[in-house]
């Protein structure tokens, strides 16, 4: 078992899970109608298509705190969130491909008048990334994936309130990692996250499945059927 | 300058939406040789929203894969004429649709009609509560229409999309278990209700309780199989979870594709051409009538001049406005002197709600309709006293959900930090077990909430992108902090273990980021004087007779209903008109 980079593995978010090695299919999955599937590379091994090292160090320890292991219902990092969000910013959504891009930019404009950045998501990110490790350097000490997880909560928490100094075009920072994480945990599992459907099984959503004729109107029953996934796996 | 000329139509349909589709057929009924023009790509129900593939939450709903690109199309907004407008670079408040079925292929299907009052307004203001209650600048008008000529076009267009609800008010008869308050209606819905979802029967027995009439949602999501008038099949219902944003994969919810474009499709003297934008309508020589438009043909690269002897603007309302604008047909709105037609009295939607988490219920909430769900219409336009609460409007109050996709729709009680441990312990804990209810409200005009070119931005052809101004109005802050109130009362008599309302208070801003809804109305209004409206009671052009505008642009001020029930009416109004009227002798109808 390999540790994150820089951090002991002190949670244990990479034992047990799919994110670390291929415990679960080794064991069979639960659903013995589910084809044999090659189990996906560790996070540290896994070919990154957007993020540099570093930054892809701040990303899985940024969202191992946004959604963390332990506790009931899987973390990002078993959900292979990272993954997710690597694959978006290389996509249409980081290039702002279908966003109206032309100029002039007012990045500090009325935030209700909605995204004014001259910057793409994934430039935002790039950006943004070291602006935070410096804050973090200079108020905590150490680089965030290295930091206590008690302060890379008040880290996270002075960056989501403004307060690490990001210029106006990289304001939209936080929002867009807190949002990339959740949409990562909780879209269809082709996307590269929610790993295994585990995000869907934990809160009872039945996936692709789309049709419940016979539901409508049952008072406090249960849907007991698990998710199914575009790709047909089921859980 | 275009590059090619092509054989003349007799009619281009600019935009393959709603409204398209139904000027299209009608008029190709007729026997007329019609082109249609859509802008963005063609799609059927197959494959573009089939099994599996459409239930994908993050790609239509997150990413708005099926709604326009503003790379390709979009505008500037402004809270006022001070304000610097920027652009709406990605989409948030409202998703236009974009490629054939517009946005009809991922709306709700929530389908209403209009109060008799709405369509007076003004001259219903004043008769009733005196014309000194009507805020200085709020430009209210009417339709120049009655609810009782519209009645038999309302009936066609739920006819054709096949609408399930249960009447209220069948020529004056109230029925039981309907909307009490709506307007007469000649018939009944062309299919019963669908089937309620538990939660919208927990709001129903409670707003019983309180003396409200509560009845099932009129919806364009089929209840049982039916045939329409142009032979399209509609199958019942799935409660797939994945209505409103996407595309029916069952048949079920009623879309141009569904109801109108494969009969369409069939006829000879009908064709139509995707990834085609107008850029502009052109004028003959002495402005007063359209010689045909010129697009932009995406599929060549080539800009094409497509002449037709009547041009029938059918883009979804803010693209009707933009093109008008950019046509020069019709005199712009200028907010200052409060002159000019086009552009004049935008207006949106105001829409709140309350929600409720029960920790020992639980919902399904993944088991869900565009559009089901159970409403009163007690506070409504009709039934509330303008003079004494101080505002002009009403809402309608609805219980029910859409699915209950998590990524968007997962609602967790106040005070949960938005991540950590305790996001996380959240969504489990409270996943499917909470229930909203919503205020749909009006929206009123005023004197500078307007559409009009940008000076500064442009869009991919060079032309300069629409600027809209738009702010939240005192008048409508109380409209909705009323309906606040009377929801809280219902929703604390259903004893909830939580509860958190959302509605805009004194000193709101409009905010482009949250979607609200695709209820952008006006701009391009009709009426019976020239001087304040940019169509005529039958929807012609008072510059050009040959163009006919379509859609809620319509609409003098917001209706508080959801428009395309209105929209659909109207468009069968117009043609009765074309029809009888302008077709044997082409002039000015007024
Ligand atoms: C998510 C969502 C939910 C909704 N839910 C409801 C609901 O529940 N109830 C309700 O009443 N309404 C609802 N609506 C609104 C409803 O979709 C519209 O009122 C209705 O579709 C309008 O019909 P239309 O024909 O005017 O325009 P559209 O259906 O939008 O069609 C216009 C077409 O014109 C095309 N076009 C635009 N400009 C050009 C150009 N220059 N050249 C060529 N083509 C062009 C567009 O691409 C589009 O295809 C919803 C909308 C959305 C987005
Ligand atoms: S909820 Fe019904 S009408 Fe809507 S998309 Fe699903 S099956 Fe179609």
């Amino acid at each position: 078992m390999r540790e994150m980079p820089g951090r002991p593995s002190r949670r244990g978010f990479l034992k047990g899970t799919a994110a670390g090695v291929a415990i679960a299919s080794l064991a069979g999955s639960a659903n013995a109608q589910a084809p044999q599937k090659e189990p996906p590379p560790p996070l540290d091994q896994y070919e990154r298509v957007y993020f540099n090292e570093a930054e892809w160090a701040f990303v899985m320890a940024a969202c191992d705190r946004l959604i963390p292991s332990g506790g009931n219902g899987p973390g990002a990092i078993d959900c292979r969130v990272p993954v997710f969000i690597d694959r978006q910013l290389a996509g249409n959504f980081g290039t702002a491909a279908d966003w109206y891009m032309q100029g002039p930019f007012d990045p500090a404009a009325n935030p209700t008048l909605g995204f004014q950045s001259p910057l793409t998501p994934a430039e935002i990110y790039r950006q943004a990334i070291p602006v935070f490790q410096d804050w973090c350097k200079t108020n905590h000490g150490d680089s965030f994936e290295n930091l206590e997880a008690a302060t890379q909560d008040a880290a996270l928490t002075s960056l989501q309130k403004g307060e690490v100094g990001l210029a106006p075009e990289l304001r939209d920072f936080f929002q867009f990692l807190l949002a990339n994480t959740k949409e990562g945990y909780f879209a269809d599992p082709g996307y590269g996250g929610n790993h295994d459907m585990q995000a869907w099984v934990y809160i009872g959503f039945p996936g692709a499945r789309g049709a419940f004729t016979s539901w409508p109107g049952r008072e406090n029953a249960k849907y007991p059927l698990g998710p199914v996934s575009i790709s047909g796996e089921r859980a | 300058m275009a590059t090619r000329t092509d054989p003349k139509k007799d009619v281009v349909i600019i935009g393959l939406g709603w409204t398209g589709a139904i000027m299209g057929m009608e008029l190709a009924n007729e026997g007329l040789d019609i082109l249609a023009l859509e802008r963005g790509d063609d799609r059927s129900t197959v494959p573009d929203f089939q099994y599996p593939n459409i239930f994908d939450e993050l790609k239509y709903a997150v990413r708005y894969d099926l709604m326009q690109k503003p790379v390709n199309s979009t505008l500037t907004v402004r809270h006022n004429t001070q304000e610097t407008a920027l652009p709406y670079r990605h989409l948030g408040s409202f998703l236009p649709g974009d490629g054939v079925g517009g946005a009809g292929v991922h709306w709700n299907g929530q389908n209403w009609r209009p109060q008799a009052v709405e369509y007076r307004l003004r001259s219903y203001v004043e008769e009733t509560f005196g014309a000194d209650i009507i805020p200085e600048d709020m430009q209210l008008q009417d339709w120049g229409v009655t609810a009782e000529e519209l009645e038999p076009h309302l009936t066609k267009f739920e006819s054709v999309a096949g609408i399930a609800g249960k009447a209220g008010n069948i020529n004056g008869e109230i029925q039981e278990g309907g909307n009490p308050f709506e307007a007469p209606r000649s018939v009944e819905y062309p299919m019963p209700p669908l089937k309620n979802t538990w939660d919208s029967e927990l709001f129903a027995d409670a707003a019983r309780k309180m003396g409200y009439h509560p009845f099932p949602r009129p919806s364009a999501n089929a209840s049982i199989q039916y045939v329409n008038d142009y032979g399209m099949q509609l199958g019942p219902c799935n409660y797939c979870g994945f209505c409103e944003r996407f595309g029916c994969n069952n048949y079920s919810k009623s879309s141009p594709q569904v109801c109108i474009l494969d009969a369409l499709k069939r006829k000879p003297n009908f064709s139509y051409k995707a990834k085609c934008e107008v850029l502009k309508i052109e004028k003959a020589a002495d402005g007063k009538t359209a010689t045909g438009v010129t697009y932009f043909d995406d599929n060549t690269g080539e800009e094409v001049f497509q002449p037709a002897d009547l041009v029938l603007v059918c883009a979804y309302s803010l693209h009707n406005v933009h093109l008008l604008l950019l046509s020069e047909i019709g005199q712009p709105y200028d907010p200052d002197t409060g002159e000019g037609v086009v552009g004049r009295n935008y207006s949106y939607q105001m829409t709140g709600g309350t929600s409720l988490w029960f920790k020992d219920k639980v919902f399904n909430p993944f088991v869900g309709t565009g559009s089901g769900g159970m409403t009163i219409d007690d506070f409504s336009m009709s039934q509330i006293d303008f003079g004494k609460e101080g505002f002009i409007g009403g809402s309608y109050i609805t219980c029910g959900h859409t699915g209950g996709r998590p990524i968007q729709q997962m609602a967790l009680p106040p005070g949960t930090p938005a991540w950590g441990a305790g996001w996380k312990e959240a969504v489990g804990e409270w996943y499917g077990h909470n229930l909203s209810i919503g205020s749909h409200g009006s929206n009123m005009a005023y004197r500078d909430t307007c559409l009009d070119l940008d000076p500064t931005y442009k869009d991919r052809h060079g032309r300069p992108l629409m600027r809209m101004t738009f702010n939240w109005k005192d008048n409508d802050i109380k409209m909705t902090q009323f309906m606040k109130a009377r929801i809280e009362e219902i929703a604390e008599s259903m004893n909830p273990d939580a509860m958190a309302s959302g509605y805009k208070g004194d000193g709101a801003q409009y905010d482009v980021r949250p979607y609200q809804s695709t209820h952008n109305v006006g701009g391009a209004i009709m009426g019976t004087d020239p001087k304040t409206s940019a169509i005529n009671r039958y929807l012609q052009s008072w510059d050009c007779h040959n163009v006919w505008v379509m859609g809620a642009s319509a609409f003098p001020q917001n209706i508080q209903y959801n428009p395309t029930g209105a929209v659909g009416g109207l468009a069968y109004w117009a043609l009765e008109a074309l029809r009888k009227d302008y077709l044997p002798n082409p002039r000015p109808l007024m």
